[in-house]
């Protein structure tokens, strides 16, 4: 379990990184927290001839603070997140979960951007991102563009991106006053992947009312409108939400306890006044 | 008890540099020009290898089977009637038996590209169908792991008593079946080993992290066809070894035969998916057993059939029978009962051999022993701790004699088990089950009990037929020219803490300054031959040892004290480092530095065997000690999700006079851990064509510091008839009663579902396809 030899090159700018991206013709991958990808490298499942070390790049680290959200750097790392970092109101669930991902010294080398671009449906980063509604801002060579998070989710493992692109940062939207977001993950113990997850965004006074269900085989599911799973007092409908199970062709009985129980949980606590 | 000695907690001496991140394990040993090997090893769980293609550029570097000349297979078959040997050779020869099997060995300056070496190697093979299951391994026309055998069943035991009459006429008959996992032993520390040539002192070197450095030495002899001279194994600090390094792995025959070849070291240092997929497999065993009682949950008799998983191979040399064979003698575990009938069977498959792991097959028997006793309450209708009470050997019985002949030494079951009702607070959970929970989880309460032999002696194991028996465990203990102790020992510690308690045992004698107390062990050169470190047996036997040969060097000191005092020997003690006569004494120092120094000064007709003394020791009676523990677990069981919280854990052990009761602690609370882990977590999967499943710790899971709950140990100390100071073996009892325990505690919390699990690792799957299948079909509340 030792990698094959590679290069690695410590880019100093975005600049740098999209250039050498571009110039290895595929033969590059981007390094920032290794949490994944270490391993990956010395099971030999991942080979690259070069690894760029992007964690020393500014721009990636930095977060930006605004009335209505937070641009948290693709760099910035869980456990930063977790100790609260993040300025200013309304975000209160991205620490919440920061704080129940993997073990905190994977958490402190782990990276909000790196979890996102390996895009494992079992990870918390991927469903509570889909979820709060998260832009993905994107650089390449060829210029900027933004993503939302779903759509920068395009499958289990794998993302939109180009492959001369960098997810550079990611803009998350704040919660109203009254807003609340339910997360609820089931999993054999602390630290695993998850085996169901459920996320709730109830921000009727933003006109968001979103539910995910996360790990999946594929793409988070994306409930945009989540009145479509209430009964009429507000409760949630099992029912509704096992007939989108059958749709996702989520069928194995287990899971679809688990999910339910995740969800259900994650809705009433988003319900919660 | 004086301040280190028997019975106290003193601190551990080797935590100093472990804690400090400075102790030395094979990983740490720097020798020039060492070169890495790693190994070409089987993709394919059985079939029939036709070639090894190596590229040119690598023919110097890469060594197959058809280089090994000269070297000899591992052979382990003990002399029990009817076994069938397995023939493994080092790297394979014509048939590939399991995934992980070694084929060939790549030699590199690093390891990586060592690896980079293998990766270029290929085979050539024809697929043969897999054995991958042990139940349909006996299955007639099976395909066969070794043909020459005509099935794939090493060796059957069975205990025959007659339970007809019984059967016939109980009140009660309840019949379980269960099959626990196959799952790995993980240590921190993996196996390692360097190999060399050591010119000056003519000895092929081993530096291998192993129990018994002195197996390793003969089973390499053995294989390698050298004498015992010859060879020197020196095993450095172990980061555990839970039975895993106490056997001869193939690593060290193909490391030592190529250290032989080449004019420098050779190291090879096992990696985690090594570990888990090809080498340190274990546990894997199946139960269809009855239980017989009547009304009263008093437990007439038990009937079982038992299948173990051995794997492709026999293991040197505790043999791929020694857990069939634990099946059938410590199933019957801490009851009084007089018809026993069991079949066990030793199944070959195509999967790396099972090895023998911390409590050989006893989480297992202790698990279905305690399912049945659990069944009996249910039919009965009786509190499960009740018919355990009832069917329990008394006080004034001990010594006891089971129903297969195992000899109980002594102590006070029932007492141990009510201490345990009274700390778990049995009859609050019984209340509180009475009334739902707020969060919906449903509460369980569970208890297991067991007895645990240790300190197995020579009668025991020459029964077993094993090629290396034990016998008189032996220490050497010396004075140093200043009067310091050291004591060089054949066991060796993988985390025991033998630094501290062989010391502990020689202050009880010695009484010199403790820090002055030295333990040498883990080197083939400076040690006693021993058996070692393995079945519970280390405090009992070289505890045992070192106290004989303390005594006879206070004898000596005695001697040339009572000289330096001018005085009669009759009149001198030791004790407090001195030699005491009234009022008057010298210190051992003095009597040091006159028997290295100022020889002018000893008396004329001194022992010339100086302060320097080898001893031996065997137990009185060498059937075993029995230490015997009660575990108890309160769980939280969450219906939505299939999760379980170990709310509260109690363990109540009696393991005889303790020496170090911190040490004894740490010894319950990391087995337990362990035990927590075969319960509910760890498996290791095979695919049907015998492919392992888990490579890397994502896919095998253990429990962390967050799944092990604050274990309360509580102790009683009812010292052995037989041995030294009464100590008992007890290494093994914390991992083997937490799956019984924790299943009991887990099914009485589904107990309102009506539903019931019995296979490991109790997964939250498990328990949902339980509750999915129940006929009542519950419903659950999302809470």
């Amino acid at each position: 379990m030792k990698p094959v030899a590679f290069d690695i090159v410590r880019a100093r700018s975005l600049a740098e990184a999209t250039r050498l991206l571009a110039e290895s013709g595929g033969t590059a991958r981007l390094v920032a927290g290794a949490q994944s990808l270490g391993p990956m490298l010395n099971l030999r499942l991942a080979q690259p001839r070069l690894l760029i070390d992007i964690t020393g790049i500014p721009d990636l680290t930095r977060i930006e603070d605004t009335d209505d959200s937070v641009t948290i750097g693709a760099c910035v790392s869980t456990a930063n997140i977790e100790d609260g970092r993040l300025p200013g109101r309304g975000l209160d669930t991205l620490p919440a979960v920061a704080a129940h991902i993997a073990y905190r010294a994977v958490r402190n080398r782990g990276t909000i951007g790196g979890s996102l671009c390996h895009a494992d449906p079992a990870a918390d980063w991927v469903s509570t991102l889909c979820a709060l509604g998260a832009e993905c801002l994107i650089t390449g060579v060829n210029g900027k563009r933004r993503l939302l998070a779903d759509q920068f989710i395009s499958g289990a493992y794998q993302t939109a991106l180009a492959a001369d692109e960098i997810l550079e940062a990611i803009r998350v939207p704040r919660l109203s006053a009254g807003g609340r977001c339910g997360y609820y993950k089931v999993c054999r113990k602390a630290g695993e992947f998850a085996m169901a997850i459920g996320v709730v965004l109830n921000d009727l006074d933003r006109g968001v009312f979103r539910v995910v269900i996360g790990a999946t085989k594929g793409r988070p599911i994306v409930i945009t409108d989540a009145r479509d799973l209430q009964r009429a007092d507000e409760s949630i409908d099992d029912d509704a939400i096992l007939r989108v199970f059958d749709k996702h062709g989520i069928v194995d009985r287990i899971a679809r306890r688990q999910k339910l129980a995740a969800l259900a949980r994650a809705y009433n606590q988003a319900m919660k006044p | 008890m004086a301040t280190h000695g028997i019975g106290a907690s003193v601190l551990r001496k080797e935590d100093d540099r472990f804690l400090r991140g400075r102790g030395q394990y094979v990983g740490d040993f720097r020798l020039t020009g060492t070169r890495d090997v790693a190994f070409v090893r089987s993709p394919v769980a059985h079939a029939r290898l036709e070639h090894v293609h190596v590229p040119d550029e690598f023919k110097n570097v890469v060594f197959t089977a058809k280089h090994l000349t000269g070297i000899k297979p591992i052979i382990s078959a003990p002399s029990v009637k009817g076994f069938k040997y397995s023939v493994e050779p080092i790297l394979a020869t014509d048939k590939l038996r399991y995934v992980g099997e070694m084929v060939a060995m790549c030699v590199a300056p690093t390891r990586a590209e060592a690896e980079d070496i293998a990766g270029a190697v290929t085979l050539e093979f024809e697929e043969l169908p897999p054995v991958t299951d042990m139940l349909s391994a006996c299955e007639p026309g099976s395909p066969l792991v070794h043909e020459e055998w005509g099935d794939n069943i090493f060796v059957e035991f069975s205990e025959n008593g007659p339970i007809e009459e019984v059967a016939k006429t109980a009140a009660i008959k309840v019949t379980k079946t269960i099959r626990t996992a196959r799952h790995c032993m993980f240590p921190m520390e993996g196996r390692g080993v360097i190999a060399y040539r050591d010119p000056r002192l003519r000895y092929l070197t081993l530096i291998t992290s192993t129990q018994f450095p002195h197996s390793v030495q003969t089973g390499l002899c053995e294989c390698l066809g050298l004498d015992h001279g010859l060879v020197r194994i020196i095993s450095p600090d172990v980061g555990g070894g839970f039975g895993y390094k106490g056997l001869l792995c193939p690593e060290e025959v193909a490391l030592g035969w190529l250290a032989l070849q080449v004019d420098h070291p050779v190291r090879w240092l096992e990696d985690c998916r090594e570990h888990l997929t090809a080498n340190a497999n274990c546990r894997e065993h199946h139960y269809q057993i009855t239980g017989y009682a009547d009304a009263d949950g008093k437990l007439l008799a038990i009937d079982c059939v038992a299948h173990v998983d051995a794997g492709a191979y026999s293991a040197y040399p505790i043999s791929s029978g020694l857990e069939a064979a634990q099946i059938a003698n410590l199933l019957p575990g801490p009851y009084v009962f007089s018809a026993y009938r069991c079949r066990s069977f030793a199944v070959a498959t195509n999967k790396c051999p099972t090895l023998p792991y911390r409590g050989v097959a006893r989480s297992g028997v202790c698990l279905a022993i305690e399912a049945i006793m659990d069944a009996i309450a249910r039919e009965a209708g009786m509190e499960p701790t009740e018919v355990r009470l009832r069917n329990m050997v008394r006080p004034e019985q001990m010594p006891f004699e089971n129903v297969v002949g195992k000899h109980f030494d002594s102590g006070d079951h029932p007492e141990c088990m009510r201490r345990a009702i009274e700390a778990i607070r049995l009859s609050e959970i019984r209340a509180r089950q009475q009334r739902p929970e707020p969060d919906g989880r449903l509460i369980g309460v569970g208890l297991s009990f067991f007895v645990e032999q240790g300190a197995h002696g020579t009668s025991v194991l020459a029964s077993w037929g094993r090629p290396i028996v034990p016998g008189y465990e032996q220490a050497n203990v010396k004075l140093t020219a200043d009067g310091d102790v050291e004591i060089h020992v054949g066991t060796h510690s993988h985390g025991q803490g033998h630094e501290t308690t062989y010391a502990q045992v020689a202050y009880e004698i010695l009484g010199v300054n403790f820090d002055k107390i030295k333990v040498v062990q883990g080197d083939t050169l400076y040690t006693p031959y021993s058996t070692s470190t393995w079945g519970s047996r280390s405090m009992v036997y070289g505890g045992g040892a070192v106290a004989n040969a303390s005594r006879l060097l206070a004898k000596r000191a005695a001697h040339i004290g009572a000289w330096l005092l001018q005085t009669d020997v009759a009149n001198v003690r030791v004790a407090d480092g001195k030699v005491i006569a009234g009022n008057s004494s010298v210190t051992l120092r003095e009597v040091a530095r006159a028997w290295y120094l100022q020889p002018q000064n000893l008396p004329p007709n001194i022992d010339t065997g100086g302060l320097d003394v080898t001893a031996g020791y065997r137990a009185e009676r060498d059937s075993g000690t029995f230490t015997y523990a009660a575990h108890a677990a309160v769980v939280a069981v969450d219906p939505a999700t299939g999760t379980i919280e170990i709310l509260d854990y109690v363990v109540v052990e009696d393991g005889g006079t303790l020496v170090n009761p911190m040490i004894v602690d740490g010894q319950i609370c990391g087995g337990t851990a362990q035990g927590i882990g075969t319960c509910l977590y760890e498996i290791m999967p095979f695919d049907a064509q015998g492919q392992p499943l888990a490579s890397t710790m994502i896919d095998y899971m253990l429990p962390g510091a967050t799944e092990v709950p604050d274990i309360r140990v509580l102790h009683m100390q009812t010292p052995s008839p037989y041995t030294e100071f009464g100590i008992k073996g007890l290494g093994e009892g914390g991992a083997v009663g937490p799956p019984a325990a924790i299943v009991s505690a887990v099914n009485d919390a589904l107990r309102p579902l009506n539903v019931e699990v019995q296979d490991l690792p109790v997964t939250p799957e498990r328990i949902l396809a339980a509750i999915d299948a129940s006929p009542k079909r519950a419903t659950v509340d999302h809470a």
